[in-house]
């Protein structure tokens, strides 16, 4: 059996259905050996593309997301998905090819050090020295980017390695790490402490990060909140823990998030953390109060991220799913006073601000994002980039499930939302998926549209377009006296003539009474659409940041 | 600010040292002097680390640490229960007239001279930070040629010890 034979082996055992990639001479025999497998080969049209697919695939799937690349440039181009996959916790293996073993460290034709260039953002790398080690990496790098805190894997394999013939008989591979033990049981005694803390507190808020999402918890926290009826703010990877509509739920904490939760996080007198790494978008502002006033509970399966950016008072380092289970029977005749539930709705209400309806002569996204959410039911996937079409979307687009919202939360990456979205429809092919964008992050990945033509992967792509990169023209404006450089983007092509030589259907939107006609025809069939929603330059990102306006006096 | 001495076993595999130095200087965490070798069992080597900071530092750089997946085992070693020894050889300028009372030096301190020539000596001191230092000082009246230094590397005094699981 050839070291190729026996990856794409590994990789069918492993459960993978696709592959997304890019190929060259030192993946080719990969590439080659996939062919007579089991398993799809998706062609992207750049390394980056099939990163940000795997990482998709994987948000939706719960499985690692697969992707290859050839040595040199191809795998200096997955770096961006990696690095992103890495900040969000996503499971990812990505197979890199090397040159030929006796090249190594020769500087030969497309060679690079990417064990080395991946260090600092994968959860683990492998370079393969022996074929047949080759199973028993593959295992193990799929155990390690699945279980516990999940996170990318990379297995670099020199070609000729790939090429060459094993004698292998399937052997016991199972994955045997001393290094890496898996979590047992939380401590009955923290989490005592916690519902202790809870029952004291008159004011505790519960910040939900993506920790409840990779741990499969949401049934369990909505749950405990309902019964509890103790408020809720998640991160930006926590949004969909709760239903955005909860009476419970108030929006998005952090720089970007809704000026309500903000509030609230510095007015409660307890803050439970439950699977965040509290970065410092999050705690923007609240971190003083956090730090200062209140007692902090930090919940979280990365021991490492406990204490890492704020130390908390209570600790508890567990899966949340298992410190939900041993949590909610100790808070089974708990109740949030309800005081603090009023005062949670009062400021909800003080702070809403009503919507521009009327027609204007452009969009207003955060209208259009409100009226898609109404027509999208429950069980749509929609994926942004990176700009204001992130904040608009992550506070106001209802999402009613987890996992549905496919961002770069962690990285910021532009170009990640429209791959991302043809990775969660190649998973996902009978469920719409809706891929919102800027014109700027749209322009930094929009060749994939091809793979999206050629694999029939059906995407509704929605392009705020305002000729601008939005948030930095807006932060220009904020703090740089309006000089507004290196934010226009004249040049741009007529989107939809572009989509028209794609040959996919396409619309245009310019006023808010058009919305719905507009969202009906994009949804009328199954296929790929481009829909271009023309919106003011000017148009405020309207987030805790963006209004100049932090909580007032007294919300502190 | 203290200096803390962590005792890491890791996989002897190609690759781990970059890992956890790489560690290091991403996150901001300073080395103060390091240590590698093979132990007992040749398919684990122990890093010994010298690092300055607090209590919370050192918890947040045995955490880091911990995730990596080729480190197997962490130990932060307190101050009064180890012993720590570095090497020192330096290359000093003698004399005839002040070579013997270089000697003579090297024997207070239990050094030893390890090459000879007609103006040079090489010694050799092993000891902690502060036995080291103070013969570096006493040498460099007599002018020092060159040092090299290795970093600390330690193990807990009386029955403790660090070992991987079997």
């Amino acid at each position: 059996m050839t070291g190729a034979e026996m990856v794409v082996k590994s990789l069918e055992k492993n459960g993978v259905k696709v592959v997304f990639g890019y190929p060259g001479a030192a993946n080719c025999p990969i590439i080659d050996r996939l062919s007579f497998s089991s398993i799809k080969h998706i062609l992207t049209r750049n390394e980056q593309g099939a990163a940000h697919m795997a990482s998709g695939y994987a948000r939706v799937t719960k499985r690692a997301g697969v992707c290859t690349a050839t040595s040199g440039p191809g795998a200096t181009n997955l770096i961006t998905g990696i690095a992103t996959a890495y900040m969000d916790s996503v499971p990812m293996v990505a197979l890199t090819g090397q040159v030929a073993m006796p090249l190594i460290g020769k500087d030969a034709f497309q060679e690079v050090d990417i064990t080395g260039a991946t260090l600092p953002f994968v959860k683990h790398s492998y370079l393969i020295k022996d074929g047949l080690d080759i199973p028993r990496i593959v295992n193990e790098a799929f155990h390690i980017a699945e279980t516990g805190r999940p996170g990318p894997v990379l297995i670099d394999f020199p070609m000729d390695l790939l090429k060459a013939e094993y004698d292998y008989t399937d052997v016991d591979d199972s994955p045997v790490i001393r290094g890496y033990r898996l979590l047992g049981k939380p401590s009955e005694s923290q989490i005592k402490k916690v519902a202790d803390a809870i029952k004291e507190a008159q004011r505790p808020l519960i910040l939900a990060g993506g920790g409840i999402v990779s741990s499969d918890a949401v049934d369990e926290f909505r749950l405990l909140v309902s019964s509890s009826d103790i408020p809720v703010v998640s991160t930006m990877m926590g949004i969909g823990v709760m239903k955005g509509s909860d009476k419970r739920y108030y929006g998005m904490l952090g720089s970007h998030g809704t000026r309500a939760a903000n509030a609230l996080a510095n007015k409660a007198d307890l803050v439970i953390v439950m699977g965040s790494r509290l970065g410092d978008r999050t705690t923007a502002h609240c971190m003083k109060s956090i730090t200062d006033k209140k007692k902090l509970v930090h919940i979280d399966i990365d021991p490492a991220e406990i204490g890492k950016n704020i130390q908390p008072r209570i600790p508890v380092v567990g899966d949340i799913k298992d410190v939900l289970k041993q949590l909610s029977p100790l808070l089974s005749d708990y109740k949030t006073p309800d005081t603090w539930r009023k005062e949670a709705d009062a400021l909800r209400q003080k702070y809403a601000q009503p919507l521009v309806t009327e027609d204007t002569g452009t969009v207003n996204p955060k209208y259009f994002l409100k009226i898609l959410s109404e027509k999208m039911g429950t069980d749509a996937y929609i994926s942004t980039e990176v700009g204001q079409n992130q904040i608009w979307t992550a506070n106001y687009y209802n999402f009613k499930n987890p996992r549905l919202f496919l961002t770069s939360g962690g990285f910021g990456t532009m170009g990640y939302g429209l791959p991302a979205a043809i990775g969660a429809s190649s998973a996902q092919s009978e469920k719409t998926v809706i891929s919102v964008m800027g014109d700027g992050s749209f322009q930094m990945n929009l060749p994939e549209m091809g793979t999206m033509c050629q694999w029939d992967i059906p995407v509704k792509m929605v392009v705020f377009r305002n000729n601008r990169l939005g948030m930095v023209h807006e932060h220009q404006f904020l703090l740089y006296k309006t000089n507004y450089q290196a934010v226009s983007l004249d040049g741009s092509p007529d989107f939809n003539k572009l989509a028209e030589a794609y040959g996919i259907k396409n619309g245009y939107v310019s006023e808010n009474s058009q919305i719905e006609a507009a969202i009906d025809e994009m949804m009328k069939d199954k296929e790929s659409y481009l829909l271009v929603v023309e919106v003011s330059p000017f148009e405020p990102t309207g987030d805790s940041l963006n209004d100049k306006v932090l909580p007032e006096k007294g919300d502190n | 600010m203290e200096r803390y001495t962590l005792s890491v076993l890791v996989e002897n595999h190609a690759g781990v040292l970059s890992r956890v130095v790489g560690l290091f200087s991403r996150r901001g965490f300073n080395i103060h002097s390091l240590s590698v070798g093979t132990t007992q069992d040749e398919n684990i080597s122990r890093i010994t680390i010298e690092v300055y900071g607090d209590e919370l530092l050192l918890e947040q750089i045995s955490k880091q640490l911990s995730k990596i997946i080729e480190v197997i085992k962490i130990k932060t070693l307190k101050k009064r229960d180890i012993v720590k020894r570095g090497l020192v050889l330096v290359k000093v300028k003698v004399t005839p007239k002040t070579r013997s009372e270089i000697i003579e030096l090297t024997n207070v301190f239990r050094a030893n001279v390890i090459d000879i020539s007609s103006s040079t000596l090489t010694i050799e001191l092993t000891g902690g930070n502060g036995k080291i230092n103070a013969f570096l000082e006493m040498l460099d009246v007599y002018g020092i040629e060159e040092i090299a230094r290795t970093g600390m590397t330690a193990l807990e005094r009386g029955t403790s010890t660090l070992k991987a699981d079997k």
